[in-house]
């Protein structure tokens, strides 16, 4: 059970950390990171699940599975979007030495 | 289904690691070369919680959880896979709206659970004699501590702004949604909007909070009220703004998952939301600074929105055309080449061609450098995501400090689909929308080619002095189509 101050702590230190892993990047990726925080939030998805899991009645049950169907295509929209910016920046790569 | 109690703590410890992947993963994707692999990490992570998920205890409906996830995912997949590369800001947007869709729809649900339970707690009351029944109901439907009901009412709103502004940013970046919407009033009219918004929340919020049941009304007129106020807040903002708009959206998805988690009890929700709300509201700011603007500004200096606001100054000169084979010979001979790409490349899907007629520069001995603006295209990066697939390296990339001192002893800037980011007038003309932005010094260079679909104004809907300097040649054309011209060109003068 997360109660209170300790819930504020988590928010803060995660806050933190999520600044930390931003700053000093390149912008060459900060299209692709927007795109991986973006899958990231995908987490979503399980929160849906635990509220449809336990949604009793017809208006419950109907937008639980709406935000299930909405995160889930989260998830899996922000892995495949992210997947093939990232991919390209590894064919870059191979051809570098080729190209010079 | 009734397993053994240490599931919970198994599936604890799985949320702990996929939060551990989660941060490591978005870790090894702020460097080029590990970058690849980081997205593995916070997959393999997310796979496993969306696994152990399943195995809660007291999860019901699970047909329509599994059939709602395989719909959901095959269809994002599809999509995903299948659009082009210069569609992903769009994607990137679409998505992160149904992320806030859904944390939308969990506060909703859960809203919804806690006045069930308020009104059969306060129905009990009533009945004579005592129904036990009706008590045991009420006592077994859990309530929400004050701060879960607070933060549940903020997620709903700040997911579902989300949610349609993202969806709006989506149209206008496909192209469906091509002016933007400005009318007189309209700060005024949002600001209304998002009043009667809060007051719908916050009365039932203190219903809540004093332990008796809302009417339902509210709580369908707050939901209401923020979806139209997403649509309200997004549509005035001009596409040349949508990046910063759907990373700042992109933050508020992240919010408004982590306060959902704090509402469930869900910690991995609630870390790997507040890093990316933390990690979005940096990266907007940076993509905010790449264009001197603040986020204010963006959000709510809509351009000229006032109407006869603007004045510009009048633009000298008249626009001279090219033909493909003379621009050609032209940079052929030239000694320094720089090549500024803008969303045109990206839309003509132009990045291949581009790189083949650079390719027989270099051949030829011309030393050509690919100039980056920040902002161009629809997001930081955009361009070198795209160059990046043609396969140009990395070290014929210059972004715009680096470059923006050597255009003077730039023989031929050629410009591919590029408008706004090249516009002098952000530095000369007080009166310009874009005043201030940082540009990319093309007109310093000897010799300018812009390849130009036709000759309407860029995204930002103004004129560019660049087209009519003296020293300026338009290539009407396809970007593709141009390019390619550009390369028989160039072959033609080898044979």
């Amino acid at each position: 059970m997360i109660t209170g101050f300790l819930a504020l702590y988590i928010f803060m230190l995660a806050a933190f950390t999520g600044y930390e892993i931003i700053s000093r990047v390149p912008v060459i990726l900060h299209t692709p990171l927007m795109s991986g925080s973006n899958f990231v939030h995908g987490i979503v998805l399980v929160g849906a699940m635990v509220a449809l899991g336990h949604a009793t009645g017809a208006v419950e049950i109907t937008i639980g599975v709406v935000a299930v169907l909405l995160a889930a295509g989260n998830v899996a929209g922000g892995y495949v979007v992210t997947e093939r910016m990232l991919e390209m920046f590894k064919t870059s790569k191979q051809q570098k030495p080729a190209s010079k | 289904m009734t397993l053994p109690s240490y599931t919970t703590t198994i599936i604890n410890a799985i949320y702990f690691i996929a939060a551990i992947l989660f941060i490591w993963g978005l870790k090894r994707m702020s460097s080029p070369r590990t970058a690849r692999n980081g997205i593995v990490w916070a997959g393999a992570g997310m796979a496993a919680a969306i696994i152990a998920t399943f195995f809660l205890p007291g999860i019901h409906n699970l047909g329509w959880m599994l059939g709602a996830i395989i719909v959901g995912v095959g269809l994002s997949w599809w999509v995903g896979r299948r659009v082009p590369m210069t569609a992903m800001p769009q994607m990137v947007a679409l998505f992160n709206g149904m992320g806030g869709g859904a944390a939308a729809a969990i506060g909703a649900v859960e809203l919804i659970r806690l006045n069930m339970a308020l009104a059969a707690a306060t129905l009990v009351p009533n009945t004579y004699p005592i129904q036990p029944e009706a008590w045991a109901k009420a006592a077994a439907v859990p309530t929400l501590s004050p701060v879960e009901q607070v933060l549940a009412y903020i997620g709903v709103l700040i997911g579902a702004v989300s949610l349609t502004g993202s969806l709006i940013a989506f149209a206008k970046l496909q192209g469906w949604m091509d002016k933007r919407f400005v009318f007189p009033l309209q700060r005024w009219v949002n600001l209304v909007i998002f009043a009667a918004a809060v007051v719908c929340g916050v009365l039932a919020l203190i219903a809540g909070l004093e332990g008796h049941a809302f009417a339902w009304g509210l709580l369908v007129a707050f939901l209401g009220l923020t979806l139209v106020f997403g649509i309200a807040m997004t549509l005035p903002i001009g596409g040349a703004d949508m990046p910063v708009v759907i990373s700042m959206y992109n933050a508020f998805t992240g919010l408004a998952v982590a306060f959902e988690g704090f509402v469930l009890q869900n910690e991995a929700m609630i870390i790997a939301g507040m890093v990316v709300g933390a990690a979005g509201t940096l990266l907007t700011q940076l993509m905010a600074k790449a264009m001197n603007r603040s986020l204010g500004n963006v959000l709510f200096g809509n351009f000229g929105a006032g109407g006869a606001g603007t004045q510009q100054q009048e633009i000298a000169g008249a626009l001279k055309p090219i033909d493909a084979a003379d621009a050609a010979v032209m940079m052929a001979y030239a000694e320094r080449v720089a090549i500024v790409p803008g969303y045109g490349m990206a839309v003509a899907q132009a990045q291949h061609k581009v790189w083949e007629f650079a390719r027989l520069l270099i051949e030829r001995g011309v030393k050509v450098t690919f100039a980056i603006h920040p902002v161009a295209g629809r997001m930081p990066g955009h361009m070198n995501v795209l160059l990046a697939e043609a396969g140009v390296p990395y070290d014929l990339i210059a972004d715009m400090d680096d470059i923006n001192p050597q255009f003077p002893n730039i023989d031929v800037a050629l410009v591919i689909g590029a408008n706004d980011v090249v516009n002098p007038s952000a530095r000369t003309d007080k009166g310009s929308p874009i005043y201030g932005m940082p540009i990319l010094d093309v007109a310093k260079a000897k010799n300018v080619i812009v390849i130009k679909r036709g000759r309407g104004k860029g995204f930002a809907g103004i004129e560019n002095a660049l087209f009519y300097a003296d020293n300026t040649r338009m290539l009407y054309g396809d970007g593709q189509a141009m390019a390619g011209e550009l390369v028989a060109g160039l072959k033609t003068l080898d044979a």
